[in-house]
């Protein structure tokens, strides 16, 4: 998970996956266009991004394209919406429990 | 931009063993309590057809095996039945790759490509997979698959 925040925690690396987010499945010289990076800095910022798995890489031919991987992230929120969610579910149906009891003494 | 590209590629590592999952995506024991309730009818040979059935006795998808190399490689085609927009656009097709690393842990790469631009299939398909598998590693790693009414 620490991987996954740190790579996050720079805006060029969340400006290649909101690029991938628009356009997804592009080359490395694809995702150096218009940027204002060089090349080997995008391919740096590339490499903590697959590390953190936030960016999957298939070939395709002779071509290496990279993906947003969006499982990293949906993985986190499940398990912090299922630990905050329950906790408030249970104290949702404790508060009807205990409105029904006075409801009907 | 090359149209035959795929549109959605999904990597996941488990900690498990490559044929542990090879059998948690086939059997109906395991993908029933992952995949909504759902199980596969199918051979499993190359040639076969393939579906999957829903609890209620429909027929979600279905298709073919295209290649199987167990436990490394699935590949199906996949036709939505139950969405008559979705059946029109035809098959699409499904790659599962499994590869066991050194540290104890399966790459799992799905990839879900059609040969059609703006597809809604795909679409469609692309709100499903996170958590299917999100809940297939859920399973696999702690015996307890993701709750339903997190859909």
């Amino acid at each position: 998970m620490d991987e996954v925040f740190k790579a996050l925690a720079d805006q060029s690396r969340r400006m290649l996956l909101d690029r991938l987010h628009a356009n997804n499945g592009q080359t490395l010289s694809e995702l150096c266009q218009g940027v204002g990076m060089s090349r080997q800095a995008v391919s740096k910022h590339l490499d903590i991004l697959e590390h953190a798995n936030l960016v999957a890489t298939v070939w395709h031919g002779r071509e290496k394209l990279h993906y947003l991987n969006p499982l990293p992230i949906y993985e986190i929120s499940e398990r912090w919406i299922q630990k905050y969610e329950s906790n408030r579910l249970r104290s949702l149906s404790q508060l009807k429990r205990a409105l029904q009891s006075d409801a009907n003494p | 931009m090359n149209i035959e590209r795929p549109k959605f590629v999904y990597v996941t590592y488990i900690r498990t063993t490559q044929e542990k999952l090879w059998r948690a995506l086939i059997e109906p024991e395991f993908t029933r309590q992952y995949w909504v309730g759902s199980w596969q009818e199918s051979e499993w040979k190359p040639g076969a057809s393939w579906r999957i059935m829903m609890p209620d006795g429909r027929v979600a998808d279905s298709g073919e095996v295209l290649e199987i190399n167990a436990p490394k490689r699935l590949v199906l085609s996949w036709r939505n039945e139950f969405r008559p927009e979705l059946r029109a656009e035809g098959f699409s097709r499904l790659t599962y790759e499994l590869d066991a690393l050194d540290d104890g842990t399966v790459k799992l790469t799905v990839i879900h490509e059609i040969d059609k631009p703006e597809s809604k299939f795909l679409e469609a398909v692309s709100h499903g997979w996170p958590h299917i598998l999100a809940s297939l590693k859920s399973l696999l790693e702690t015996g307890e698959a993701l709750p339903e009414d997190a859909w």
